[in-house]
């Protein structure tokens, strides 16, 4: 299976928390119902803009937080790889068990300006950018947690193997 | 080269003889814990005696959904036969409820769906925070995969002074030295000896906030004493290798600290001594959650309360940690003090910690809190400003009606 996702870029900051992926009022709202309200109080109207296949970019500390599915509000979202400076590790559990490709990557939030087209392959951590032809690696996880992305998650294998209804 | 602590318990679970920083390795997982909400759609779990299941974020139900979650979680407790469940009653904040009952123990491997689970650290156990899949994925197959991190030694020496707190050493950690994603912390040094285990439940609690992997507490005297007659198992605490390799040592020395306050919005980074912040007027002040709810904390605050009153303009709110917090506050008279004090002694939940179901802050407005978290919107509104300090500093402000510094009260 190819890991190598190419999208739209969108830039977010250092400390990007689970709150504001899914706010307070949102936590208890129906699963489909929470993806639109992630980033309402840091950047309203995001939702609206982003669109399937498109990659977000961040600094460090990328997830810190509460144990929120973040990663589930990203897949709903049509988000096709997160790639962070950092990553909270709870942050990172969460999105990887959604099955959302995740890399950490130091200089990416460098390396972009929002709306530039990156090139992601979360199997060997190289990205490149597209738009200014330049390329840097990130630090790929390991190869047991890229499986678990590579099964769109852990609710996927549970369901298969008959432990959800 | 020998392992931290940390390490020997992963290696241990894992039915390694060696992990190191980097590995990633697959554990049996002990204790799971889970709140509110029933997951009905399992059909199989892998041992109800790993279990442990309770109310707290949303108690007594506020809303709808949380009463239809938790009729499933009674659901649950029946069709798989679970005997660790706390019903409302006999509830409390999962990660208060797991040290008071003596289910959290030294060298075992804890998991629950709340960030806060390294609360469990001080206890010399291996606990972090999992999200709702990986719960439902651990309480199916009793187990899950960690990353070995790279791991700091705090070691602390002297005894805080008056009016400093527990809770100021993991602010001025947090001011000092940011946060450690995906990297522990190991905290030893004669300075511990002084830090019960309410302190140290603390300083473990807010460990997430500097967003370590684990936060590890030695099993020494304080602790075994502490488990006497609580725990419910046999266990076999972790202590590190005399040549275990750290990847930095910190020192700190209780006697030089100053109260410190964490500035709105984030924790890593943006601590500072409260001399900065004094006179920042406050809306509201809370002491309660899983950092701060408990006896020792009402203490602290009954005490800095005693004879006053609560300033015109500002409101106490001071909720326990658990049911037994609660009984215990009672008994001893803080619960009166601080009602005369003009405070709101609520029922035990996370409550206004979350802003979830009571004590939300209206736009504009501040709050000064001995809770977990201070991110934009937390408390309720996005436009309200939310600082942070120990009971103590709580306490002082909300009677002085601004941020105030505890110490010579
Ligand atoms: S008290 Fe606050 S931080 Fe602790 S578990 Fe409850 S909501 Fe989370």
């Amino acid at each position: 299976m190819s890991k190598k996702v190419t999208g739209k870029v969108w830039k977010f900051g250092s400390d990007i928390n689970t709150d504001l992926v899914i706010p307070n009022f949102a936590i208890y709202m129906k699963r489909e119902e929470q993806p639109q309200h992630c980033f309402v109080a840091n950047r309203p109207g995001w939702v609206d803009e982003v669109k399937p296949g498109d990659i977000l970019i961040a600094g460090t500390n990328f997830g810190v937080g509460s144990g929120r599915p973040i990663g589930d509000v990203f897949v709903q979202l049509g988000v096709a790889a997160v790639v962070a400076e950092s990553f909270n590790g709870l942050g990172l559990r969460n999105c990887v068990n959604a099955g959302l490709a995740s890399l950490p990557c130091t200089g990416i939030l460098d390396a972009f300006d929002e709306g530039d087209i990156a090139e992601v392959d979360w199997g060997t951590g190289e990205v490149r950018n597209l738009t200014k032809g330049t390329a840097l690696k990130g630090q790929a996880l390991p190869q047991e947690i890229q499986t678990i992305v590579e099964n769109g998650g852990v609710e996927v294998v549970l369901r298969k193997e008959g432990f959800l209804a | 080269m020998g392992m931290t602590a940390i390490e020997k318990i992963l290696a241990r679970h894992s039915k390694q003889e060696v992990v190191k920083p980097g590995d990633v390795v697959m554990v049996d997982v002990d204790t799971a814990v889970s709140f509110d909400y029933g997951k009905l759609n399992i059909l199989k779990i892998h041992d109800p005696d790993m279990l442990v299941l309770l109310h707290d974020h949303v108690v007594p139900s506020p809303t709808l959904s949380a009463a239809n979650g938790a009729r499933d979680m009674r659901e649950f407790v029946k069709r798989f036969g679970v005997k660790n469940y706390f019903p409302v009653g006999r509830h409390g904040i999962s990660h208060v409820l797991v040290a008071e009952e003596g289910l959290a123990l030294p060298g075992t491997i804890l998991v629950n769906g709340d960030s806060h689970t390294c609360s469990s650290g001080a206890m010399n156990c291996l606990a972090r925070g999992m999200g709702p899949s990986e719960m439902t994925y651990i309480i199916c197959k009793g187990k899950t995969w960690y990353i070995v991190g790279k791991t700091t030694k705090i070691e602390l020496e002297g005894t805080l002074p008056q009016g400093v707190y527990p809770r100021d050493v993991i602010h001025y950690l947090a001011g000092q030295y940011g946060d450690f994603a995906g990297r522990n912390l190991e905290w030893y040094g004669s300075g511990l000896e002084s830090i019960g285990m309410d302190g140290r439940l603390t300083m473990a609690t807010i460990s997430a906030e500097l967003s370590v992997e684990f936060s590890l507490f030695p099993y020494d005297s304080v602790l075994k004493t502490y488990l006497e007659g609580r725990a419910k198992k046999p266990f076999e605490p972790s202590f590190p290798d005399d040549d275990a390799e750290y990847e930095q040592v910190i020192k700190i020395n209780l006697s030089e600290l100053e109260p410190q306050v964490v500035l709105p919005n984030k924790v890593a980074w943006n601590a500072k001594p409260v001399s900065e912040v004094v006179g920042k007027r406050v809306d509201q002040a809370f002491i309660g959650s899983c950092a701060n709810g408990r006896l020792s904390d009402f203490a602290v605050a009954a005490a800095i309360v005693k004879g006053k009153k609560v300033a015109d303009g500002t409101r106490f709110i001071i909720t326990p940690g658990s049911q037994s917090v609660f009984k215990e506050a009672v008994r001893a008279g803080y619960v009166e003090t601080l009602m005369e004090a003009g405070a709101v002694v609520t029922n035990s939940t996370c409550g206004a910690c979350y802003g979830g179901h009571m004590g939300l802050l209206a736009d504009g407005e501040v709050c000064i809190t001995a809770s977990t978290r201070n991110f934009k919107g937390r408390m309720g509104s996005a436009e309200a400003e939310i600082y942070m300090g120990s009971p103590a500093t709580v306490a002082a402000s909300a009677i002085a009606g601004f941020i105030t510094d505890p110490r010579g009260l």
